[in-house]
């Protein structure tokens, strides 16, 4: 029989394990690229020379391969003195490399909400904090949820990249298991059915969140 | 006299016999196109002043530059008898710091033709976000007063509803009680009626006038409403092509107007109704 249940039951335990640390990778790199391409939205917007350099910093880092970006941080930095834990350096290039694309997502935000509401603001008073904070962003972000939500997805199913760097997480366990019996069949199809749960679990919630935002501004 | 000596004789005179605003010498440029050519206008305090002209004119630019939504590129704009748009560093006239600006443009509030609520706010969030942020009252005196101008504007039971519940009149005044929350000494109007359907005007034109009867706000409004201006300003400013070509008190400017242009822009709108 091509499949193994005991040997199935035998190894969950332990890809279960390891699924805490694809999770944590997963959110901790979101958060990171949440942040970052916050701030590099507003880098980007605030100034000519400041905007063209962000966006030649954004450009490379999306025209050049994640895996790179991982290989960099691990086997690279050393050189230079800054040596990473394998799982933070792949944790910090999900980061880097989503914060590019968020910080797209984010500009495409701002610049949607219609130029009155920062007049308004002006002609309120309100500094420039508490402008973005309280009246930009509210009205930014809502509409930018979907996207934002579909690089979650995407950068979840990045993760197997980290085990290039020895993370272990799914993959990289899934990976050792086989070495050590010789059967990559249940490992591997566990792990490619974990992603499918989670990537529609994060989707459903996705869509969740984007309702109840809809619901809120439709009021 | 030196420029820089009649600023600074300007600057020593008292705040109170000084014009409310004062426009000295103000050009507005986009590129090659010049909006405002050498504007010089003066505005008492108390005084309510419509401003009327065709389209591209310069007087919806006149409000913005006085809003600091515009920069100038020329002149000087006074507001409560000190300089908004420079400020004096070591005996000289220099553009105003982000703080001088702020400071000075907390005398004036403004109204927009789009109302420009914030729509994720309801209306009497929208009234208490700049006071409590900007002004640092505390939300409960906040939301007093807000209530006490929702009230004024006959919004009072509509306070918790957000701007897409609301009629674009009452968006409209809802817009001036948040206005009027900053407490300003200059309210500003900027053709606060041209988005609202025919049968809404009239409700926000009574809010202005009420305004205008009891409080002593110096009022500047851009205006297509030729008989609101007429009733209410104490002057209008006929603007074309940058320039004031005429001013004067209602009944003379609508009822015997000097301008050729004057004319003819009178009697285009008049045909038109």
């Amino acid at each position: 029989m091509i499949w193994d249940w005991d040997y199935t039951f035998e190894i969950l335990p332990v890809l279960a394990q390891a699924a805490i640390v694809t999770i944590e990778a997963t959110a901790i790199g979101f958060v990171l690229a949440l942040v970052l391409g916050l701030i590099l939205a507003i880098l980007r917007m605030s100034g000519p020379k400041v905007g063209w350099c962000v966006s030649v910093f954004i450009e490379f880092i999306r025209s050049t391969p994640l895996l790179i970006q991982i290989f960099f941080l691990y086997f690279v930095f050393p050189s230079f003195g800054v040596t990473l834990d394998a799982f933070v350096a792949g944790v910090i290039a999900l980061g880097l490399h989503y914060g590019c694309y968020c910080a797209e997502v984010y500009r495409a935000g701002l610049e949607g909400v219609h130029r009155g509401q920062w007049e308004a603001c002006t002609a309120l008073n309100l500094s420039s904090l508490n402008t973005f904070k309280n009246i930009i962003l509210p009205q930014a972000i809502p509409p930018i949820v979907p996207v934002l939500g579909n690089y979650l997805v995407a950068l979840f199913k990045e993760t197997p990249l980290l085990s290039a760097i020895a993370v272990m997480e799914m993959m990289q366990t899934a990976k050792i298991l086989g070495s050590e019996t010789f059967r990559y069949t249940e490992p591997i199809t566990l792990v490619g059915i974990a992603f499918l749960i989670m990537s529609l679990v994060s989707a459903a919630l996705i869509r969740l969140v984007e309702r109840r935002l809809n619901l809120r501004s439709a009021k | 006299m030196t420029e820089v000596t009649a600023i600074k004789t300007s600057a020593a005179q008292s705040a109170a016999e000084q014009p409310m605003v004062r426009f000295e010498n103000v050009c507005k440029r986009y590129g090659n196109l010049v909006v405002l050519d050498d504007l010089n206008l003066e505005i008492a305090r108390g005084e309510k002043v419509a401003i009327i002209g065709p389209s591209g004119s310069g007087k919806t630019t006149v409000l913005r530059m006085l809003m600091t939504l515009e920069r100038i590129d020329g002149g000087v704009i006074w507001v409560d008898g000190e300089p908004m748009t420079h400020m004096m560093r070591s005996g000289q006239m220099v553009p105003a710091a982000q703080k001088h600006l702020r400071r000075v443009r907390s005398k004036i509030g403004m109204v927009f033709q789009h109302f420009n609520l914030f729509p994720h706010m309801t209306a009497l969030q929208n009234c208490i976000e700049a006071p409590i942020t900007v002004l640092k009252m505390s939300r409960k005196e906040a939301e007093a007063r807000a209530t006490e101008l929702l009230d004024m504007v006959g919004l009072a039971d509509k306070k918790g509803h957000y701007p897409a519940q609301l009629s674009g009149g009452q968006q409209q005044r809802v817009a001036i009680a948040r206005a009027l929350a900053m407490r300003p000494k200059v309210m500003l109007f900027d053709e606060v009626t041209s988005a609202l359907d025919p049968e809404l005007v009239g409700e926000v034109l009574h809010v202005i006038r009420q305004l205008g009867a009891e409080h002593d706000l110096t009022m500047l409004m851009v205006t297509h409403q030729m008989g609101f201006a007429k009733e209410f300003a104490d002057r209008v400013c006929f603007f074309y092509q940058g320039k004031i070509a005429e001013q004067g008190v209602p009944q003379e400017l609508f009822g015997a107007p000097k301008n050729e242009r004057t004319k003819q822009f009178l009697r285009a709108v008049l045909e038109s109704v």
